[in-house]
């Protein structure tokens, strides 16, 4: 302490004015550095980086700003039930959920597209969401009725939601962006050839939902293979009617699933596709060949519904990332773009439950369609 | 010109330089996982939450060991409201360190997502799933790393003015790993 003492009183360290300024000088260029650095990763230095936040102005400048709400597949209501597994799973996965026996799940049906009160339209994309709890653990999903995923990064889903911005005057796409954008993105041209190929049906309760998404399955001993899903309905296949949808209401695919679920409850087997070596896994735009083994993992079966104004659904992130240990992500970059995206989407509408208007189905139509 | 390095024991020199390292990783995994879209996210995220818990058992550890090993007094040359300033800049990181982790803890158990350590391995939930709960603990999760951020500069631009111009022992107090005494 007497050495310290010492060497205060040789005044400020004993550096002439010009060293202390320099090394002052110094001491601003590390804080700076420092801080620069900081900026960097935080994207504050590269305006042009595809981050969480531009990707939400995105979705807000094509289908306008629609608090509280998702900013992807916005229109939607609950849907709960079960699922009861086969146990024909087991040897690829060590998920708990594929042991045999019955989970409770949430649910969430819902159309493509940040627009919450769109009109209900056949050729909509169409998904199903599932939640399920299994030992502790958790799964979510999200799936689309259609074959293929339109784009295969999150850059090209980026520049196709940006190309289907309606132009102001006309309310359609312009026609020279959608160009630039085919141009750009072959696979989205190829993936659109297939998706558009598709027969569509009637509704929720006869649609096909598939992962898009490859994961990968691993069982107890560590093993890995690579996997798409889907639920396949048991409700028989009834080709959508030009009829159906021109005559009646602008929710009739809504109304027609809540219909349904009080008469009955739906069901769909749960199909685990395994892939080969060489199936592509990072690229959602291609389809695997048909004749891939299928494992029927179990049956989901839905037998309530109700609205996101009371129903489970509305505060659940369906982050296709959260999975149980023997389900696990591939290298399908989608993936992590949909769980970052979906983050932010999730903080968004959280925050904004108190300005968010009532979802389009309401608590009252899925108790109408009781009667 | 040598300063007398009246050292902290190395358990706290330790536990200080660890700690350091993993903080700032923990504030650019942080400022970098929700500023992309790119397949690093999940696994950004994936070390996010390990880490954070592993800064907060070693913020015990820590708080611990200054009860038994004291830090060094600031030299007398240092005035009073600097001694404040220093006082109010050591209870912030402190307060910190322990804050950012529960309240992302927190705001994950209030979202609710699963509190995945490694593969199987979850931590409870801390609070109930509640969405008010969650709007308001994931900006202040935010806010927080910044002002953990800031306070990290000012601290690291305090400890260099001590080593390159006061030159009065503070800094090799922390930072001297020689073993002989000059």
């Amino acid at each position: 302490m007497n050495q310290r003492r010492d060497l205060a009183e040789q005044g400020k360290g004993g550096l002439s004015l010009a060293a202390t300024l320099a090394r002052l000088a110094a001491i601003g260029a590390i804080m700076l550095g420092a801080a620069a650095g900081f900026a960097y990763v935080g994207g504050w230095l590269s305006p042009g980086r595809l981050t969480q936040a531009r990707m939400m102005s995105a979705f807000q400048a094509v289908n306008g700003a629609h608090p509280g709400f998702r900013r992807n597949h916005a229109k939607g209501l609950c849907v709960a039930g079960t699922f009861d597994s086969s146990g024909q799973a087991v040897p690829l996965s060590k998920a708990a959920v594929f042991k045999p026996g019955r989970v409770p799940l949430i649910g969430r049906f819902a159309l493509a597209g940040g627009m919450p009160f769109q009109s209900d339209q056949p050729a909509s994309t169409r998904s199903m969401a599932l939640r399920v709890v299994a030992g502790g653990e958790e799964w979510r999903t999200g799936m689309n009725n259609t074959p293929v995923f339109a784009v295969n990064s999150a850059q090209g889903f980026y520049d196709q939601l940006l190309a289907s911005r309606p132009d102001p005057a006309s309310g359609k796409p312009d026609p020279a962006a959608i160009a630039a954008f085919r141009a750009r993105h072959p696979e989205a041209v190829r993936a659109m050839t297939i998706i558009n190929a598709r027969a569509i049906s009637s509704g929720f309760a006869d649609s096909t939902f598939n992962s898009l998404n490859a994961f990968r399955l691993v069982n107890a001993a560590g093993i890995s293979v690579p996997v798409r899903w889907a639920t396949v309905p048991l409700q028989p296949f009834v080709v959508e009617s030009a009829l159906q949808s021109a005559h009646t209401d602008k929710n009739y695919l809504f109304d027609d699933l809540i219909r349904q679920i009080h008469e009955h409850p739906l069901q769909w087997r749960l199909l685990l596709t395994i892939g080969e070596p060489g199936d592509p896994t990072n690229d959602a735009t291609l389809p695997w060949p048909p004749e891939r083994r299928h494992i029927d993992a179990g049956m989901v079966t839905i037998d309530q519904v109700s609205s996101e104004a009371d129903g489970s659904c509305t505060d659940i992130n369906f982050d296709p990332l959260v999975l149980p240990a023997g389900i696990e992500a591939s290298d399908d970059p989608l993936l992590g773009a949909r769980s970052a995206a979906y983050a932010r989407s999730f903080t968004l509408r959280i925050s904004e439950k108190s300005q968010a208007a009532a979802s389009a189905i309401t608590a009252q139509q899925v108790h109408a369609g009781n009667n | 010109m040598s300063a007398d390095p009246v050292r902290f024991p190395l358990i706290s020199r330790l536990l200080h330089w660890l700690m350091a390292v993993m903080i700032l990783s923990m504030l650019l995994l942080g400022a970098g996982m929700t500023a992309t879209v790119s397949p690093r996210y999940p696994l950004l995220f994936s070390i996010h939450r390990p880490l954070g818990i592993a800064i907060l058992g070693l913020a015990v550890l820590r708080l611990i060991n200054r009860l038994f090993n004291p830090p060094p007094p600031l030299p007398e040359s240092i005035p009073a409201v600097q001694r404040l300033a220093a006082k109010a800049s050591y209870l912030t990181l402190y307060a910190l360190m322990f804050m950012l982790p529960l309240v992302g803890w927190g705001m994950l158990s209030a979202a609710p997502y699963p509190i995945v350590l490694f593969g199987a391995w979850h931590l409870p939930p801390i609070l109930p799933q509640n969405p008010t709960l969650y709007a308001w603990l994931r900006p202040l999760h935010t806010s927080l790393a910044y002002l953990l951020f800031a306070t990290f500069l000012v601290h690291m631009g305090a400890a260099l003015e001590h080593g390159l111009i006061r030159r009065d022992g503070v800094l090799a107090s922390m930072a001297s790993w020689s073993k002989t005494r000059r």
